[in-house]
């Protein structure tokens, strides 16, 4: 009652705000990601063995299927958390901070492939052709790496940038494809992901291209060559190598063009409108081709990571599961710069605790789960809504707008 | 003004003069001819229609490989040329002339092949059909839930989920039949999912359908690793369907074992495929649900119920696509493989398009790619100099070069992919 009208307003605004907060994307993604946790843990218990005895005579002693239930909880995160992050059971330091640098070296990849996926999306294409166009630019590369003679640097950057022209001109192919005939860029990339896995194991089997020298029947290519492999960042105790400054790189390059610059608002723009850019004068088709390009570049980084971050011979799998994950990435990141960072450092880790998970008998896939979950939640805000009971999304805009004025103050000074 | 339009409206009202299938087939038609006629191999092939135990036994056909390359070559041209005549006087190409020419293209590559040895033609016939069972099933799920509007891009967790609780519920109950029936629950449950997602709270359809293969590719490997690896005899060992001949159809020559000496999942996919396009094309339901998938407004004005029609229908198509993940382990392998549907999802989605949405045509693509998977395994087996990295791309090129060629003027279900709010 003694509050002056000023004041009353500005309770309103820190509501309104908690609020806007609540609603937003970046809120609903970190609830997703936790309730996936809690989904995965859920599967830790249901396959725990003790947990099921216990289970049996659970109404004459419920602690124990309590306990055995936590404790198959607790020991699986904590496991993967000493293999993701820090391993605090490690004789030395070097060890101890051996799981963070593997999660980095998993992410990188992930980071790079979830950004090429998001710009697509940015541009209302669906690229699943990430698979394809990694293992196009990895082909691109390891011609490059292991068959090509250079001098230690040149080598490395020739390499990289054949595997990038490569992986773009894959992308580019599905956007030309569909902008001349109109054909649904899913199908053509699902159809061009079998058809780079065929070429790459064609190469990598036929002596006269890219086997491995002496190599047998199966399809296997040298290791690339010492002067094209990325460098390793922190000595040789650890295996981080450069895919990871290459990502970082590509987070901050990504986030300018997306952003800040010309081409990346056209690109915006067919992705919110096509029909309503076509009006305003912009080529639409060329468009679709660009963003392709650009999206096969991105992901053409993920190549390079996995061509010539090898310090062994590759095989057809060097794709592993990185073409489809990295369309949880930029799902899970919502196609923004931070967000597919984020998401791809949290795949990373999964993809890096994996061993520690195995060594305490616990399946690592155990971390499928958790990502499937987390997509699901992230890809259905009202699910999410519903059972956390959040407000719907919020129109006001006092959070964008007190951002603004501080980042605006900032560029004053 | 309006004269201008009117002109132009009658103009396109005549067929488009188009000759890209014509030259497409004329490219192949050509390779056929010279790389497998002129430059083929001498050597003789023999033609082996029948098995030895069958009926009515057919003698061999032994012919020269090259000879054989020359002849379906030169058919090849003549059907490109037909093609190429109906395009010029702007008349519509049936579309069953694809489909011979795609026959007699297979039949080139397996004289080409098995130079100097033999074609065991029930063999490589029986075995299509059975691998192409699953991608055909798969795919009559995605037509029924495509041609009422719902792009459905899961089709495959739905086939890892029907092939997972195929081969778990029938090995813990013993009971096969009960296998079959809880994949096809299982994978109604996930198309429901996917329903009320789409037509309920509106949420992008592709990213729900990729959203849900990720979360059956994780639960599925990690209960494999976890429990089945661990536990194979008594939770992952359920058998397979008998081989069951029909008597009389299966002593028909050379087609009849193929056909006919199948295990109860072929069978069903042979009735499900007629009754699937009886359905859609000839009675009152199908009428409504192409409605619903062509224009909803339109649906919705004279009383079909879009959102139920549409969820029943994709609900529908989760039980035939699980029914097709069942072919995967009960109906020809027997266990749960990690993993196990491998992409042939994918190549369903691809084969609804290719099949123009059409129950039979699409069936005879998904034998397509059955026979691409056996022509894979059997070639290494004959000629192991083969590079056959490239007989294994041949589906997907194929694919490919259809859907920029053929299909990008037949279009899809009008409404498909985009979600109904009644106004």
């Amino acid at each position: 009652m003694t509050t002056t009208p000023k004041a009353v307003k500005a309770d309103a605004r820190w509501s309104i705000a908690a609020k806007e907060i609540v609603s937003g994307g970046a809120f609903r993604a970190f609830l997703s990601v936790l309730l996936g946790f809690v989904v995965g843990a859920l599967f830790m218990v249901g396959s725990n063995e003790e947990f099921l005895k216990a289970l049996s005579y659970f109404t004459a002693r419920p602690t124990d299927a309590l306990t055995a239930g936590w404790g198959a909880i607790a020991d699986g995160y904590a496991a993967l958390f000493r293999g993701s992050i820090y391993n605090y059971n490690a004789d030395n330091l070097v060890a101890a901070l051996r799981p963070i640098t593997e999660t980095l070296r998993f992410a990188a990849p992930l980071i790079a492939a979830g950004l090429g996926v998001a710009l697509a999306f940015r541009v209302g294409l669906f690229n699943i052709g990430a698979s394809g166009q990694i293992l196009f630019g990895a082909l691109a590369a390891t011609a490059v790496s292991t068959r090509v003679e250079l001098p230690w640097g040149i080598h490395l950057v020739v390499a990289a940038v054949t595997a990038i022209i490569a992986s773009a001109a894959y992308g580019a192919l599905v956007g030309f494809l569909k902008a001349r005939t109109g054909a649904h860029e899913v199908i053509v990339t699902i159809m061009l992901n079998y058809i780079a896995a065929g070429l790459l194991t064609f190469a990598f089997r036929q002596e006269s291209l890219l086997r491995e020298t002496g190599g047998g029947g199966t399809p296997k290519s040298d290791a690339p060559a010492e002067t094209a492999q990325l460098p390793l960042l922190l000595g040789d105790s650890y295996m981080l190598h450069a895919g990871i400054v290459l990502a970082l790189v590509a987070v901050v390059i990504y986030w300018w063009l997306m952003e800040r610059s010309t081409i990346g608002y056209r690109f915006r723009m067919v992705g919110h409108n096509a029909d309503a850019a076509r009006t305003a004068g912009i080529n639409v088709e060329l468009t679709f081709v660009a963003a392709m390009a650009v999206s096969g570049a991105f992901v053409g980084l993920a190549a390079i990571n996995q061509a010539l971050g090898a310090r062994a011979g590759l095989t057809p799998d060097i794709d592993g599961s990185i073409g489809f994950d990295a369309i949880t990435v930029a799902l899970l990141g919502s196609s923004t710069a931070p967000g597919v960072l984020l998401a791809g450092l949290l795949f990373g880790a999964f993809k890096a605790g994996a061993p520690s998970m195995q060594v305490i008998g616990l399946s690592p896939e155990v971390t499928g789960v958790v990502q499937g979950f987390i997509v699901l939640f992230i890809a259905a805000p009202p699910l999410i809504r519903a059972i956390f009971r959040l407000p719907a999304p919020q129109k006001t805009t006092v959070v964008a707008d007190w951002w603004a004025r501080l980042t605006r103050k900032k560029a004053a000074k | 003004m309006s004269t201008v339009a009117a002109s132009t409206q009658f103009q396109s009202a005549e067929a488009p003069r188009t000759f890209k299938a014509a030259i497409v087939m004329g490219v192949f038609a050509l390779v056929v001819f010279v790389a497998f006629g002129v430059f083929g191999k001498p050597d003789n092939v023999t033609f082996q229609w029948s098995k030895p135990d069958d009926v009515i036994h057919i003698p061999d056909f032994i012919v020269g490989s090259s000879l054989v390359g020359l002849a379906i070559g030169a058919i090849l041209i003549l059907i490109a040329a037909i093609v190429a005549v109906n395009a010029s006087r702007r008349r519509r190409n049936p579309q069953w002339i694809s489909l011979i020419f795609g026959f007699f293209a297979i039949i080139a590559l397996l004289a080409w092949l098995a130079a100097g040895n033999a074609v065991p033609f029930a063999f490589i016939l029986g075995n299509a059909i059975v691998l192409a069972v699953p991608i055909a099933l798969g795919a009559m799920g995605g037509i029924m839930s495509e041609r009422v509007g719902v792009v459905n891009i899961a089709i495959e967790g739905q086939l890892l989920t029907g092939a997972f609780l195929a081969a778990v519920v029938g090995s813990l109950t013993d009971s096969l039949l009960l296998g079959l029936v809880a994949a096809m629950v299982g994978a109604a449950l996930l198309s429901m999912v996917l329903a009320a997602f789409a037509i309920k709270y509106l949420v992008d359809q592709i990213i729900v359908g990729v959203v849900l293969n990720v979360l059956v590719l994780g639960v599925t490997n990690f209960l494999y690793s976890q429990w089945l690896a661990n536990d194979g005899e008594r939770s992952n060992f359920p058998g397979t369907f008998d081989i069951t001949p029909i008597p009389f159809l299966s002593d028909i020559p050379i087609i009849g074992p193929a056909l006919f000496e199948n295990r109860l999942t072929t069978y069903l996919a042979f009735i499900i495929i007629p009754v699937l396009w009886f359905f859609l094309f000839k009675t009152k339901l199908g009428l409504r649900a192409r409605a619903v998938g062509e224009h909803p407004l339109a649906a919705d004005t004279v009383g079909i119920n879009v959102a139920r029609t549409r969820f029943w229908w994709v609900t529908l198509g989760g039980v035939v696509a699980g029914l097709g993940g069942a072919a995967l382990t009960i109906g020809s392998v027997g266990a749960f493989g990690r993993g196990m549907s491998g992409g042939q999802g994918f190549i369903a989605l691809a084969v609804v398009i290719l099949g123009r949405w059409h129950p039979f045509y699409a069936a005879a693509a998904a034998l397509l790619f059955g026979f691409s998977i056996i022509l894979r395994v059997w070639a290494n087996q004959v000629s192991p100099g083969i590079p056959t990295d490239f007989i294994t791309m041949v589906p997907y090129l194929v694919t490919l070069i259809a859907v920029v060629g053929f299909v990008g003027r037949v279009r899809a279900p009008a409404a498909d992919g985009q979600p109904y709010i009644k106004g």
